[in-house]
């Protein structure tokens, strides 16, 4: 039988030695959890930086800017603008969390939630506006630009919309975990001994986030001063 | 039993400020209107790597604050670096094979 101690905390686990083993072990997990993601979106990336340079067929190069033209920079900033908000909430959850201040933590969580669901919202506008103007990659895609540049726009769109799919597949899942905290939250699971849930959960909607940092430049930056 | 993964006195009860979080979300506000803006300016074949480095710096201060690898145990920010440097060699591998083939294309 385990030897612990009769004033261990509830939430320690039988297999960790303490609290602090607990916590370093749950974000050492996370971790490697995230490298996994890395791996997972790197092909996209390889493929867009593949197909953007030109190298495999030149017209590729212009068909990717004039299909950028398409994109809704003024979107893209607020989508940008509302996701770094919401790792702000969630690093300060999990400062709320160490300082055993669970109203500040449940408020932070909400304000989270709501820039998560803010940042779904305007995607699917954005969506939207692709399909209504045949955008959405496969036998209905039009393009009402240059021929020439049409296989590279389409290309383009493939790219866009595994790639934002993906990621907003990865903000659904993250809304998810949150509720899940949430309820813990409102619960009082959480101290300041006690917080490794808040703070993994935070390490996976920072990657998302870092993930959206990316692709904000690659998919709606592309020189969009020759917008004509 | 000591382990040496953690240093029980530090990890894991450093506490960020508030003062520190709000000044990296003023840093990435900053750095996201630079983005946008140099978007719009013609720097040639410098666009793509001035976009992806101030990418880069955001994605760096994010990880170091708001995921607190500053203060983690050193393990987290080799796990970190390293994934990183094996992405580069998968990328490495793989344009050398995609960018020495004579495809039948256009």
């Amino acid at each position: 039988m385990s030897e612990r101690a009769a004033n261990a905390h509830p939430a320690l686990r039988s297999h960790f030695e303490d609290m602090n083993q607990q916590h370093a072990t749950g974000t050492l997990g996370m971790w490697f959890f995230l490298v996994t993601e890395i791996l997972f979106f790197a092909p996209l990336f390889f493929t867009y930086a593949l197909f953007r340079s030109g190298s495999l067929d030149p017209s590729f190069h212009a068909g990717f800017i004039a299909a950028s033209h398409h994109q809704n920079i003024k979107l893209g900033l607020t989508n940008t603008i509302v996701l770094i908000a919401s790792s702000l909430t969630v690093a300060l959850g999990v400062y709320f969390a160490q300082t055993n201040k669970r109203k500040a933590l449940v408020v932070m969580l909400v304000l989270t939630l709501l820039c998560g669901a803010a940042f779904l919202v305007i995607k699917g506008i954005e969506y939207n506006e692709h399909f209504v103007h045949h955008l959405f990659p496969g036998q209905n895609f039009h393009w009402d630009g240059a021929p020439e540049l049409a296989r590279g726009a389409h290309m383009f769109y493939i790219l866009y919309f595994c790639m934002t799919g993906l990621h907003a597949f990865h903000m659904i899942i993250g809304i998810g975990i949150f509720l899940y905290i949430l309820r813990r939250a409102t619960r009082n699971d959480f101290s300041s001994e006690y917080y490794v849930p808040v703070e993994v959960s935070g390490l996976y909607w920072h990657f998302v986030d870092i993930v959206w940092i990316f692709l904000f430049p690659m998919l709606y930056l592309i020189d969009p001063a020759s917008k004509h | 039993m000591s382990n040496e993964a953690y240093d029980k006195d530090d990890f894991p009860h450093h506490v960020t400020s508030l003062g520190t979080y709000f000044f990296i979300f003023a840093a990435l506000m900053v750095l996201t209107i630079i983005t946008v803006a140099v978007a719009y300016q013609d720097f040639g074949a410098w666009n793509v790597p001035i976009a992806f480095g101030i990418a880069t710096l955001k994605a760096t201060v994010v990880v170091l604050f708001f995921m607190h690898v500053i203060h983690s145990p050193k393990i987290t920010a080799a796990i970190l670096v390293g994934s990183i440097v094996f992405v580069g060699i998968l990328f490495l591998l793989t344009f050398s094979d995609y960018l020495t083939r004579l495809w039948p294309m256009s």
